[in-house]
């Protein structure tokens, strides 16, 4: 298993795309989480007086700090099931699983690598968008510190939820095998899904809202009382319904990958 | 050493091997030889535990793919040349497949000398010819040094000199003792490589011979011949036994009597013969006549393949004299 875990390392590791899709997450979570804070600065100083002590009550620091994690989710998504679908693509599968006749093993050591690559682009990404994010937000006294209550839980709540992206990704990957479909699929539950739920009139809606795989996991990314005020599910149990998604898909990704022909 | 027990595969009602059962021995060339969409590829992949077999078993040494440890190390495959990512370098898919089984390093830069591919060891494999990529692939299956090699119609994609390249490499890797199993839709090619030839028609068994026995076969005891008193003579040797097909008012086509006894005849019946050809079909005429109610996708229009049209004539069953 070592040795297949190495070999997974390197095949992640010599392909240039790799290194740009990750920098390119990395800098989108930055950039979007500063841009967030940029504008929630600007529409606090177009409040008056009595708005602005309104705007502070219900105004979530840590949230806005790392909410470009909302755009880096679709690189490492996308990057997590390429991991598959480009070995399906090229016929390079045939090759990997001759080598490792072990299918659960090849799957294993790709997960193993691939989550343990977006767990800690996740956590760079979050520490780095919640600094410059702060930064930004002292300016007009909306900032937060990480030793507030619930801020670190938020922060590292950031580099989980791209590690559980990236576990979806490679499940996605896994079940769907096609490069096309595997993004459509992953932006579907992302993207689709959660505007469709929006659509629908007010208590189904936000009821099948909280459960979907994007909201569920952004319960994470609130400090406690707003989860509440937007009846969002507890950040763990949001987190806890989030993983199962990505679990899910990696679970029909291994049956398939054990019972079909490659 | 390939055993292959009873393999059947289905995909649906597309039956792609059908009772498949042959051995492929260390020491010699074996070709595997049909028509495309015969079954040849997905033969192989059961044997490389890709595809499961609907029943029977394939073995490589005595065992299982899948019980195989290190396996590139006992097989090695070249199953389809365009196998690389678009923006891998060369060096670097043989690397992160030398790592699968823990082979050394210095391995993936001996294999690369190998196939004359030093050169191109930096390029990503977008950048590469197919004759390069199939020399990768060539790569990739050497790469574990193993006893049991198969090759995917080797030479497709490459330059003359490189497929002479890859005879005498098969040539030399069976002159080593080990098993090497090639497969390939032209007879011509597996003329020249094989020493002993399966023949697949229809995911069907239809013959497994040493290919000095297969040129035998295919040997066709007609004769052509000329001579101003055809009818006269088709007579005399139809009583003989001969079989006759008459080609224009001068011509006859005979088999079933060898040329000699052909002679004799004429003599004794007093007839002037012109000519007395003796024809050999091919063979390459020999496997089309072999795999002639095989080919899946075969032009409707298509006339007889081959001049030795009586397939009775080339003794595949037994009906020789």
């Amino acid at each position: 298993m070592r040795q297949v875990l190495r070999s997974e390392w390197l095949k992640i590791t010599t392909l240039r795309s790799s290194y740009i899709t990750l920098v390119v997450s990395l800098a989108a979570m930055v950039g979007v989480s500063s841009i967030v804070c940029v504008a929630d600065v600007s529409s606090y100083h177009k409040l008056g007086l009595f708005g602005a002590a309104a705007y502070r009550l219900t105004f979530d620091p840590a949230f806005s700090g790392v909410s470009g994690v909302f755009l880096a989710q679709l690189g490492i998504g996308v990057l997590g099931v390429l991991t598959m679908t480009s070995e399906y693509g090229s016929g390079m599968i045939r090759t990997s699983l001759a080598a490792v006749p072990q299918r659960l093993h090849l799957l294993g050591a790709k997960v193993i690598i691939y989550v343990a690559i977006s767990t800690v682009i996740g956590l760079i990404g979050s520490f780095v968008s919640f600094f410059v994010g702060q930064s930004i937000l002292d300016g007009a006294g909306l900032g937060t510190t990480l030793s507030a209550p619930g801020v670190l839980r938020v922060v590292i709540g950031g580099g989980l939820y791209l590690a559980v992206l990236g576990l979806l990704g490679v499940g996605i990957g896994a079940t769907v095998r096609r490069t096309a479909g595997g993004v459509a699929a992953l932006f579907g539950l992302l993207l689709v899904l959660p505007a469709i739920a929006a659509a629908l009139p007010s208590p189904w809606g936000p009821d099948i809202s909280k459960y979907l795989p994007n909201q569920a996991g952004s319960s994470l990314l609130h400090l406690e009382p707003f989860n509440r005020l937007t009846s969002s599910l507890s950040p763990w149990v949001g987190f806890a319904v989030f993983s199962a998604y990505a679990v899910a898909a990696l679970v029909l990704g291994s049956i398939l990958l054990v019972r079909r022909d490659a | 050493m390939i055993e292959v027990r009873s393999l059947s595969k289905r995909y649906g009602h597309v039956t792609a091997v059908n009772d498949l059962s042959f051995d492929v021995l260390p020491g010699r060339v074996t070709g595997f030889l049909g028509p495309n969409g015969s079954g040849k590829s997905t033969t192989m992949r059961i044997v490389l535990g890709l595809d499961i077999p609907s029943e029977g078993r394939a073995t490589v040494a005595g065992k299982s793919y899948h019980e195989l440890e290190r396996p590139l190390t006992v097989v090695g495959a070249l199953l389809d040349a365009g196998a690389i990512h678009g923006g891998r370098r060369a060096r670097d898919h043989l690397r992160w497949l030398a790592a699968t089984n823990g082979l050394s390093p210095r391995r993936v830069d001996e294999v690369l000398e190998l196939v004359g591919l030093e050169s191109a060891a930096s390029r990503r494999g977008s950048t590469l010819s197919l004759g390069m990529r199939q020399r990768l692939g060539i790569a990739v299956a050497l790469l574990g040094d193993p006893g049991t090699l198969l090759f995917d119609e080797p030479v497709n994609g490459l330059d003359p000199e490189g497929i002479v390249w890859v005879r005498k490499l098969m040539r030399n890797l069976a002159a080593e003792g080990r098993t090497v199993f090639v497969s390939s839709h032209l007879m011509s090619e597996m003329a020249l490589t094989a020493d002993h030839l399966v023949v697949v028609g229809r995911g069907r068994l239809v013959a497994d011979a040493d290919i000095a026995e297969f040129v035998g076969r295919a040997t066709v005891r007609a004769a052509r011949v000329v001579t101003p008193e055809a009818s006269k003579l088709s007579a005399v040797l139809v009583s003989a036994g001969g079989v006759v097909t008459a080609d224009g008012s001068e011509v006859l086509e005979v088999s079933g009597l060898p040329t000699s006894r052909i002679g004799e005849l004429a003599l004794s019946a007093s007839v002037v013969l012109h000519e007395l050809t003796p024809m050999h079909a091919s063979l390459e005429e020999a496997y089309m006549e072999l795999t002639a109610d095989s080919v899946e996708y075969a032009a409707s229009a298509s006339p007889t393949p081959t001049r030795a049209a009586d397939p009775a004539s080339l003794g595949v069953q037994g009906g020789e004299q």
